[in-house]
């Protein structure tokens, strides 16, 4: 009998409306597989299995009335990063500040995915508000890589990256403030898209930065990623700055021959952006990308090399530009409305107790990063300059859009999954894990990373950037990608752990941690 | 560009109503001072003309009807709230002799 949880969610789609399995039975076996993976991959902050089973029977019942207008997402099971609201629900952000608060609402992609029928399975693990590349900032313990189960995930998405990499769920949503989809995406062997600023309403979405934040999907395959940006994109009027933009239809009709996928990619014109070969890159992940780029051209597209020019100083903006927007966001923590109070003197002697014990070490330093920035005297030398090299930033990647090119070519990040704790001491080396992401969020463009091969046993991702509301285009040309690496060996490997996720004998990823943090 | 003393990482925290232990101001002290380093690579670029970048995708005044939407009921929000008397969320006092400052 075949292993539900490795199929493809368009393949469950397929069998859910042959009426070969029924969404109960799917959700059943993707339950059990995450309650049993979660002790040694830490990817889950909360399985509902309960609920998961009324969505499943309410989407069988659907299913029973054969709509041919039915969403191809009807049935199929999916995780949600722990920052997104669900009525009823825990929303910790991965914050201990955020510790028994009860969503009292939906946030908009939830009431999307109960409409076109999707199953929440339940809520995963991701660094604290957001803030973080490797998910070791998780006040509720640090993530496995099942490729090494003594590596992270990436972050800040890393539960919902993992979830799908384990097979716990063949889609979740993410969010990606500086790469925080596409770089957990990469490191664990999958497919994750940040979409143009604007294109999915953030209305019930815990807030990071908000001129970069944005909420975007996570599968095994193209298609099924696309079909998920399908289900949850477009205008929503209670986030003003969710755009007016009409949402491709196509987005669910990329092609499954991949003949016609490949073909797809004759005759277009990508730049490779010679600035994202990063001093300390790993010579061997460019390696990857650079068979990736031959491969592309042997598909008839061309590739040119191209330039950024401002991308080195893409680190030092946004790591002005996200704190300040972080601190301003997270002055709403304040122990007077939700959340734990802590402290028992007056309302700044509770402040202080609330917010300084409520928020893990990289949240604080980011508020103190933030809060130092648009303080009186420093603002114009930080921030408004900041905002300025963002305009550089922008326009250099205008410019090339402007000369036609379909779309750019790039790593998703500078090396593959390392060590718990190997970046933990050192902020700036965390930071640099986004080199090559968070300039796209300066810009507010799409980016997708896919895998392209492995180095050393680990992922690599491969990352497509394009102009504002290409998403259709950047799926079209991932979808050709992976139908010309269709018969690479890495393609149809498991994660080279995953076996020894579902034995109760491993230890947890925080006991992985602190094993390696004491050796010398 | 001078770097942040331990009295302005004490300032800061204040700023941002964060209460941190001495061992913590310590730990920031470095840790800020190495960030604000990487800031400095930013002089390199003349920016006199150029002008910031708050948004990038060039929308404006997207504006809603003026009609009243449902929203949540008040004992929904309240449920959240650590302390709650008569429909109202109970905090220490902010001003008078009782606010401690």
């Amino acid at each position: 009998m075949t292993d539900l949880t490795r199929l493809l969610a368009h393949e469950m789609a397929d069998r859910l409306r042959a009426g070969e399995i029924s969404s109960h039975d799917l959700t059943l076996a993707h339950l059990d597989a995450a309650e049993a993976g979660n002790h040694a991959l830490n990817a889950w902050l909360t399985i509902d299995r309960a609920e998961a089973l009324r969505q499943a029977d309410a989407a069988d019942t659907r299913l029973a009335a054969r709509d041919p207008g039915a969403h191809p997402l009807l049935g199929v099971p999916i995780a949600l990063k722990d920052l997104v609201a669900v009525r009823g629900g825990q929303c910790t952000a991965g914050s201990r500040i955020l510790e028994g608060y009860v969503s009292p609402f939906d946030a908009h992609i939830t009431e999307r995915l109960h409409s076109v029928g999707a199953v929440i399975l339940g809520k995963t693990n991701m660094d604290e508000f957001a803030m973080g590349s490797s998910n070791e900032h998780s006040a509720y313990g640090p993530v496995a890589n099942p490729w090494d189960l003594e590596t992270v995930p990436g972050g800040s998405s890393g539960g919902s990256a993992v979830a799908v990499a384990a097979y716990h769920a063949p889609l979740s949503i993410g969010t990606d403030t500086g790469g925080s989809i596409r770089q957990p995406a990469a490191l664990t062997g999958i497919v994750g898209m940040k979409p143009t600023y604007g294109r999915v309403s953030r209305y019930g979405i815990v807030a990071f930065a908000s001129s970069l934040d944005q909420i975007g999907p996570f599968a095994r395959d193209v298609r099924d990623a696309a079909a998920l940006l399908h289900a949850v994109a477009g205008r929503d009027e209670r986030d003003s700055t969710s755009a007016p933009v009409a949402v491709p239809p196509e987005l669910l009709e990329l092609p499954a021959s991949d003949d016609e996928a490949a073909a797809g990619l004759k005759g277009k014109r990508l730049g490779l952006p010679r600035e994202y070969f990063v001093a300390g890159m790993d010579p061997d992940s460019r390696r990857r990308i650079e068979e990736a780029v031959t491969g592309l051209e042997g598909a008839g597209a061309t590739v040119e090399e191209v330039s950024l020019p401002h991308t080195d100083y893409g680190l030092a903006t946004y790591y002005i530009v996200a704190p300040a927007e972080a601190s301003a966001n997270l002055a709403r923590y304040d122990g007077v409305r939700f959340g734990p109070r802590l402290g028992d003197s007056d309302v700044l002697g509770n402040y202080l107790a609330t917010r300084g014990r409520g928020f893990g070490p990289e949240v604080k330093r980011r508020i103190m990063l933030g809060t130092y920035a648009l303080s009186a005297g420093y603002y114009d030398a930080f921030y408004v300059k900041a905002q300025k090299v963002r305009t550089l930033i922008k326009q250099d990647f205008d410019t090339l859009f402007d000369e036609g090119f379909d779309a750019l070519v790039a790593p998703t990040s500078p090396t593959v999954a390392f060590r718990f704790g190997a970046k933990m001491a050192d902020p700036v080396a965390m930071y640099l894990s986004d080199a090559c992401t968070l300039p796209v969020n300066m810009a507010g463009l799409p980016g997708i990373s896919i895998p392209c091969g492995l180095s050393e046993g680990m992922p690599v991702g491969l990352q497509l950037i394009g102009p504002a509301w290409s998403e259709l285009e950047l799926f079209r040309l991932s979808r050709g990608f992976e139908a010309l690496t269709a018969d690479a060996a890495w393609r149809s490997m498991e994660p080279a752990q995953i076996a020894l996720t579902t034995d109760p004998a491993q230890p947890t990823p925080t006991e992985r941690a602190s094993a390696l943090a004491s050796v010398p | 560009m001078p770097g942040l003393s331990r009295s302005d990482v004490e300032h800061v925290a204040y700023l941002a109503r964060l209460g941190l232990t001495a061992d913590e101001l310590s730990l920031l002290e470095g840790q800020l001072n190495h960030i604000l380093d990487q800031y400095t690579k930013l002089a390199e670029l003349d920016t006199e003309a150029i002008g910031p970048t708050a948004q990038t995708i060039e929308l404006e005044n997207i504006l809603r009807e003026d009609v009243v939407l449902p929203s949540l009921p008040v004992e929904v929000v309240l449920d959240n709230a650590p302390l709650v008397r008569g429909g109202y969320i109970v905090s220490p006092p902010l001003l008078g002799e009782d606010s401690g400052r």
